[in-house]
This record gives structure tokens, C-alpha cells and sequence, in this order.
């Protein structure tokens, strides 16, 4: 029983960054614009998260600086796709190997260091160790991320189905002509659903550092990537996206407790589990039937 | 005639590269006027509206709202000067419901959140007051095309708008819903409103407008009172010729049977039935032609005879070979092809250029190609004798087909098909947007594929097409054939009660 809620904990604890990276993922794919660049945003908050809280001591202005970090990611993938027309898998390409040259040239010019920044504090605290003293919520909300995280998705949910915004959103993602001809600024409202993209990315990035206590050299690790294929798995609904962000941190989240249980599986093996699953997820649950219609087609047609 | 206009175009102009959409064209919309706006296809007639609507900025010339010159950058400041717009192709995002449709751009808002209650109770207020029956709650993408259509009206009154521009709004429809809108245009006129209609249905000018300007290449060629003026000379206007569509005896006699239906059953996309044991037979050198009112069967039937859905059950028979089975290209090497319904989702690729548009379908074969590897030369020599052979507009076969007027797409679309050596062709739909100059021209091609000795099976959702082209005509209701006669002796109006389901038992 123990056991169990150990691995339902560390599940939620582990999909945290991905949910975040995925929610903002659904918003920028829903108005439109292809985004795999999820990566960049983690990596960029978790650098921002790191050498901030370093800096000030302050963890929450650490997270400050990580949000603006996976804003500017963002809008530097909405001025590439919106305004130069870019294609959307060529700039986010550029943008996460920008990224990884970012967090290697930062850790070299800040910390002359190849592999990771100094320690930092994690969000902790004294109201905080106060929730974790009680029985099962404690253990199973680890950081207040965490509960962040849980509450974003009904709020990304309520964005989307419920608010005018969103209402733009999903017609610019559908059918941008059909929307300009009602008045509706098409690449304005594609700016606003990458920035909250970045907004919500860079919030993962921050996790991810907060929880490692440190920033170290390539620390996003392809979450951001796993979190595409939530997006996808999610038929780019954020409640979907969601399980399949459990799904994903509940694969990783088992392999280590059958990695230190060690059951007589190689840990190579078991370590593979969640690369591999996503594989199956994405050829099996992938159809893109319910994609955006206009996902990754330039605004205006045309030249 | 002393009020000013609502709104007012003055000698506008617009090119797209070489051709010249408009050229300094000027007209006047007034307060309880329709003004009819007609011409071939390609003559400017949607450039005009997207420049009034603020799609397209013009080159040269002036756009007065009250007689005071505005700049439109978008449609947003159109529809604050009072326009409001329905395109010539449909504008709806069909994953949204038929509300949130119509008031994207002016949501209702309570607090931070839309009120899509309020949005549902203006669009059914909206819809009541224009006696346009819609559920403000369906999602739209699964309504019928004429539903669609109230919606899309609904969408430029929603604004307010003083000024209504409609292009082409009646291609899509069935003479009851034709009649319909044009009783609701009647209303919007007497309202007081400015209504700018584009159609190439000369009669319904005729019954409508009050006044027409007739464009041609991109000039006003003539501005006429609806009143002084007929179909007749409109039509000469437009085309610059005399034009004939009436019926034209046949000189030959049907041969042998070429295709042969029978029992067909053929299921939609939800599982029901849509075609529901349909037997038919088409000769050589005969038009059969098949009636109905839109959304009874016409679309599944021709995809289950070409091959784009496999039949239930039932048998498709092409020149003696069961095909009910068969692939779509070995139907075609079979000597079977089609021109569908909708030429920019499945008869034609839009980005390509006409000249690669020209040969596909027999891409594989010579002389497009040869052992695999498209051959330039074929394809340029064949598409050259299409765009000659059917006057297509601009005759560059290099041009992209987007970047032709819906009528000249639609001449591509039935040039290829007719003249990749078929020896049986279905139609559908052949003539939608077409103007009667084109229309008179591809009647001709399948007159004279027909009298070549060609099986043909014409679906059309226009009468006087079907009566002037067929030599049987099917009545098909709820995807079954409920009434059959011989085109010569039909009528429009005896064809309308079967059409309609009258003495089949429900
Ligand atoms: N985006 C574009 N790029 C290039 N040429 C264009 C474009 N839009 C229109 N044209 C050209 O401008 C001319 C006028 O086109 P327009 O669509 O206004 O014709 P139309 O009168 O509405 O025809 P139809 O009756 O077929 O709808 C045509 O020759 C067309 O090929
Ligand atoms: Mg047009």
C-alpha cells in the first residue's frame, strides 16, 4: 500500500514539468502553430530559475525570471513563424538547440563549469512543510509546482473552452480566413496563445531546476519532447493532455521502483520504458484526425 | 436619386500581377435598393467585394461610407463602417457551433468569460427575425449547405450591418432555398438596408434587384434598371455574345449498355444508408440525369460509383466487368471518370500549377509520362490544348489554380475529365458558379461527348440543366429512386413534388 501511494506520488511529481510543457503545448497547437520548442522553454526557465534564485536568494524570483524566459523562447518562435513566416518545425528546431548552447556557454561564463550551476532552495517553505506533515496529501504533493500544475489544467480547460480568447483560438487554429473576416486579428491571438505557451513552459523549466536543486547541462532531458507527444496523445485537449502526462510520469515513475526493487530485469531495459512507450502511444493513439486544420499553414496564405 | 449612398465605390482598381482584377470600377449601394453585380467568371465581380470589405486593398480609387472617404485595412473596420460580407466560399470553422460563429470577433462577454449564453439567445433572435432556421447549438461543420448558408447571413447581420455584400450566395442552393433568400433579401431591402448581390443566375436578377451593373475583364460594360433590362440582354452583356442553353435535340440513338447499377446500397460516414438500393442503367451515347433535392443520396452515389467509398452492398457493372469492388484507378483505366461535387476538395489540387492539374489521373500514362518520370513536354502540350479547347481564363497553364476564378477551375476540372478518353463520365454538379457563357460551353462538351458515344450520368441540383442536357431523369429522395421520366417530357414543376417526397409512402 505504501509502495503503491510512493509510486502514485512520484507519478504526479514526475509528470509535473511535462504537463506544464503540454498544456502550453495545446494552447500554441490550438491557434495554429506548431510547437516543438517545449524543450527550449524548460531548458531556458530552468537556466532562469537557477541562476536568479542563485543570484537573489529568492526562489519566487527565480520563478519570475524563468516565465519570462519561456515568454521570450516563445516569442522569439512567434516572430520567426507569425512575421517571417518560418516554418514552425525549422525554428523550433533551431530554438532547442540554441537552448542547449545557452545552458553550456551560461554554466562555462557564470559558474566555469561544464556539467552544473551551484545549489539552489528549492520552493519550500514553512507553510509548505506544514502541508507535507499531513498524511497522504504531503507526500503526495511534493512541491507547490506540483499543485500548480493540477490547478492549471481546469484553468487551461476553462481558457480554451470558455473565454472569448479561446473561443479565437480554436477558430484561428481552424480556419484563420474565416476568422480574419470577422474581424479577428489572426496573428495577434497566435501571439497570445505562444506567450502563454512560454508563460507555462518556462513554469516547468522552473520546476525542474527547483527540484534538482541546481541547474545542470541538458537538464530538460526530451521531457519537453514527451510532452509533444502528450499534446498529441491529448487530441490537443488539455484534461487528455493531462492523463496522458500521468501516463508518461506513471511509466517513469514505476521503472524506478522496479529499477531499486530490482526484480531481475536489466535497468537498461526497464529504463527505457517510458521512450518506448511513448513510441507505441504515439503510432497507436497519434491519428492527427482531431488536429487543428490550419496547424503549421503560414497566416496570410499565399506569399 | 439625390440621397447619398450607403456606400460607394469610386473607380477602383486592382491587378494581380499582369491581370487586371478591376479597372477603375465604380458603383453606388443605396438605402432599400438591391443592386445585382454580374459577369463571366474572372471579370473581378469577388475582387470588388473583398476590396469594399477590406480583404483587398485597392491599387487606385476611393470607397465613400455616407460619401465620406474611408481606408479599410480589414474587415474589422469594414463592419465598423456598417458592412458585413458573405463569401463566396464559405467562411465557417465547422468544429464551432452555429453561436459562437456567429459572434466570433463580437463575443458577448460576462465578466472575463464569454457569454455564450447570450451569444446563443442573439443568434436565435437574429435567426427568428429573419425567419432563417437555425439551432443556434449545432456545431455547424454538420449542417447541410444551405443551413450553412443562413449562417453565413446570420454572421453579416449580426454586426448591425447597413450594407449587406453577397457573393454568390445562391450557387449553392435548391430553388426552395433560393426562394427563401431571396424573400429574406426582400425584407432586408425594405428594412432599409444596401444590398449588393453577385449570382450568375440571371433570373433571379431578374426577380430581385432593382438595379445592375454588368462587369466584364474588370470593367463596368453596363448599368442598367433591373426593370428596362431582361435575362436575354443581360446574358450579351456579360458574355458579349448571344448565348443559347436551351434543349438540344440528340442525333444519334443510345448503343449498348455501359454501366449498369444495381441494388446499390451505399452507407455515410455514421453508418446509415445514404444510398439505399439504387438500380440504374446509362448507354452509350445517352445523358441520364438524377434529380434531388441536395443531401438525398446524390453525393454517396457518385462516391460509391467512382470508387471513393466502397459500396455495402449491390453491384456497380462498368462495360460488363463487376467493379463494385474495384479501386479507383482501376476504375478509371476501365474507362470511368468523374467530375466531383467539390472541385477545390477533390477534383483539383489549388496550389498546382493547371498545366500538372491537366493530367492528373493520367499522370501515369503517356504522354505525361513515361516509365515513371513525368515527361514537361506532354503535360505542356496537353494542357494547352485544354485551356484552348475550353477558353480558360487567363490561358497560362503555369498559373496556379487558386489563382483562378471559380468558373475557370471548373472548366479545368471538366476538360480533363472528358478528355482523358472515357467511355463512361459522371458529373456532378458540373456547372456550380459557372457564368452562362461558361455553362453554354461545357453544355456543349457534354453534348458532344455524348453524341461521341460516351455513357453519361449528369447529377445536378439545377433543373433547367438537367432538363436540357438528360434524356432520362431519375428523381432520387432519402437515397432512393421515386420517380423516373423522359426529359422530354418533364417539367420544373412536375419534377418538384418527387423531389420533395410527394406519393412515397414515408
Ligand atoms: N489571389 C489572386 N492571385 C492572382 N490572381 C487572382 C487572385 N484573385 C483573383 N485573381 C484573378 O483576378 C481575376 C478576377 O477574379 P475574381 O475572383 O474577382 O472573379 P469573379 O468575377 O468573382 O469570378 P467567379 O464568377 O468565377 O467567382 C481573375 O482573372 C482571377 O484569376
Ligand atoms: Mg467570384
Amino acid at each position: 500500500m505504501g509502495e503503491l501511494l510512493a509510486v502514485l506520488a512520484g507519478a504526479l511529481r514526475i509528470s509535473t514539468p511535462y504537463t506544464l510543457a503540454a498544456l502550453g503545448g495545446a494552447l500554441s497547437e490550438r491557434s495554429g502553430v506548431v510547437n516543438i520548442a517545449l524543450e527550449a522553454g524548460l531548458l531556458m526557465g530552468a537556466l532562469a530559475h537557477a541562476v536568479v534564485a542563485h543570484a537573489s536568494g529568492s526562489p519566487w524570483l527565480g520563478l519570475l525570471a524563468a516565465m519570462a524566459a519561456g515568454v521570450a523562447v516563445m516569442a522569439l518562435h512567434a516572430a520567426l513563424c507569425l512575421h517571417a513566416r518560418a516554418n514552425h518545425i525549422i525554428v523550433a528546431v533551431g530554438l532547442n538547440l540554441l537552448a542547449v548552447g545557452t545552458g553550456r556557454f551560461a554554466l562555462k561564463a557564470l559558474y566555469n563549469s561544464a556539467a552544473n550551476g551551484p545549489r539552489v532552495d528549492g520552493f519550500e517553505t514553512t507553510w509548505w512543510h506544514a502541508v507535507q506533515e499531513l498524511p497522504v496529501a504531503g507526500t503526495v504533493a511534493g512541491t507547490p509546482l506540483v499543485l500548480v500544475a493540477i490547478l492549471l489544467v481546469p484553468a487551461v480547460a476553462f481558457l480554451v473552452d470558455r473565454t472569448v480568447l479561446g473561443l479565437r483560438i480554436r477558430a484561428v487554429g481552424q480556419h484563420p480566413a474565416a476568422a480574419e473576416t470577422q474581424g479577428v486579428n489572426v496573428l495577434r491571438v497566435r501571439w497570445a496563445a505562444l506567450l502563454l505557451c512560454g508563460l507555462l513552459c518556462g513554469l516547468g523549466g522552473a520546476y525542474l531546476a527547483a527540484d534538482q536543486h541546481q541547474f545542470t547541462q541538458g537538464m530538460s532531458a526530451g521531457r519537453g519532447f514527451i510532452a509533444v507527444s502528450a499534446v498529441v496523445f491529448g487530441q490537443w485537449r488539455p484534461a487528455r493532455v493531462w492523463v496522458g502526462c500521468l501516463l508518461f510520469g506513471l511509466l517513469e515513475s514505476l521503472q524506478i521502483s522496479l529499477q531499486s526493487s530490482s526484480v531481475g530485469i536489466p535497468g537498461q531495459l526497464v529504463q527505457m520504458l517510458p521512450y518506448a512507450m511513448t513510441l507505441v502511444v504515439l503510432a497507436l493513439a497519434a491519428s492527427r484526425a482531431n488536429a487543428p486544420r490550419a496547424l503549421g499553414q503560414p497566416w496570410p496564405a499565399g506569399r | 436619386m439625390t440621397v447619398t449612398p450607403l456606400l460607394e465605390a469610386v473607380e477602383l482598381s486592382r491587378a494581380y500581377g499582369a491581370c487586371v482584377a478591376n479597372e477603375r470600377v465604380s458603383l453606388a449601394l443605396r438605402a432599400g435598393r438591391i443592386h445585382a453585380l454580374v459577369g463571366e467568371n474572372g471579370a473581378g465581380k469577388s475582387t470588388l467585394c473583398r476590396m469594399l470589405f477590406g480583404l483587398v486593398r485597392p491599387d487606385a480609387g476611393r470607397i465613400l461610407v455616407d460619401g465620406r472617404a474611408v481606408t479599410l485595412r480589414s474587415p474589422r473596420d469594414a463592419m465598423a463602417a456598417g458592412l458585413g460580407m458573405v463569401h463566396q466560399h464559405f467562411m465557417l470553422v465547422d468544429e464551432l457551433t452555429v453561436a459562437q460563429n456567429v459572434v466570433l470577433g463580437r463575443e458577448p462577454r460576462r465578466g472575463g468569460r464569454m457569454d455564450l449564453a447570450r451569444a446563443e439567445a442573439e443568434t436565435a433572435e437574429l435567426a427568428a427575425r429573419f425567419g432563417l432556421a437555425v439551432d443556434p447549438r449545432a456545431p455547424v461543420g454538420g449542417l447541410a449547405v444551405g443551413v450553412q448558408q443562413r449562417v453565413e447571413i446570420l454572421k453579416a447581420l449580426h454586426g448591425g450591418a447597413r450594407v449587406l455584400l453577397l457573393d454568390e450566395p445562391t450557387a449553392v442552393l435548391t430553388a426552395q432555398e433560393v426562394d427563401a433568400l431571396l424573400a429574406v433579401l426582400r425584407r432586408l431591402r425594405d428594412e432599409g438596408r444596401a444590398i449588393l448581390v453577385v449570382t450568375h443566375k440571371l433570373p433571379e436578377v431578374m426577380a430581385v434587384s432593382d438595379e445592375v451593373t454588368v462587369l466584364r475583364q474588370g470593367r463596368v460594360v453596363g448599368r442598367l434598371d433591373t426593370a428596362a433590362t431582361s435575362a436575354v440582354a443581360l446574358s450579351e452583356l456579360m458574355v458579349g455574345r448571344h448565348v443559347d442553353l436551351s434543349r438540344r435535340p440528340r442525333t444519334t440513338t443510345p448503343a449498348e449498355e455501359r454501366l449498369r447499377v444495381e441494388d446499390l446500397v451505399v452507407r455515410g460516414p455514421d453508418g446509415r444508408a445514404r444510398v439505399n438500393g439504387v438500380s440504374l442503367s446509362v448507354r452509350a451515347g445517352e445523358v441520364v440525369g438524377i434529380a434531388g433535392v441536395e443531401g438525398n443520396g446524390q453525393a454517396e452515389l457518385v462516391e460509391g460509383l467512382c470508387g471513393a467509398r466502397s459500396p455495402a452492398s449491390g453491384r456497380v457493372v462498368l462495360c460488363g466487368q463487376d467493379v463494385s469492388r474495384a479501386s479507383v484507378r482501376r476504375r478509371r483505366d476501365a474507362g470511368l471518370c468523374h467530375v466531383p461535387e467539390d472541385r477545390l476538395a477533390q477534383g483539383l489540387v489549388p496550389a498546382m500549377a493547371v498545366a500538372d492539374n491537366a493530367v492528373l489521373g493520367v499522370h501515369h500514362r503517356a504522354p505525361a509520362s513515361r516509365g515513371g518520370v513525368l515527361r514537361r513536354a506532354g503535360i505542356a502540350a496537353a494542357a494547352q490544348a485544354l485551356v484552348r479547347a475550353y477558353d480558360v481564363r487567363p490561358a497560362d497553364p503555369a498559373l496556379p489554380v487558386a489563382a483562378l476564378s471559380g468558373g475557370n477551375q471548373q472548366k479545368v476540372l471538366v476538360g480533363r475529365e472528358l478528355s482523358a478518353g472515357p467511355r463512361v463520365v459522371i458529373l456532378a454538379q458540373p456547372t456550380r458558379g459557372v457564368d452562362v457563357g461558361a455553362m453554354e460551353r461545357i453544355h456543349a462538351a457534354i453534348l458532344a461527348a455524348r453524341d461521341a458515344g460516351l455513357a453519361i450520368l449528369l447529377v445536378s441540383a439545377e433543373l433547367t440543366e438537367l432538363l436540357a442536357l438528360s434524356d432520362v431523369i431519375h428523381v432520387l429522395y432519402r437515397g432512393r429512386i421515386v420517380h423516373t421520366v423522359d426529359a422530354a417530357a418533364a417539367t420544373v414543376e412536375s419534377l418538384g413534388p418527387p423531389m420533395l417526397g410527394a406519393g412515397v409512402a414515408a
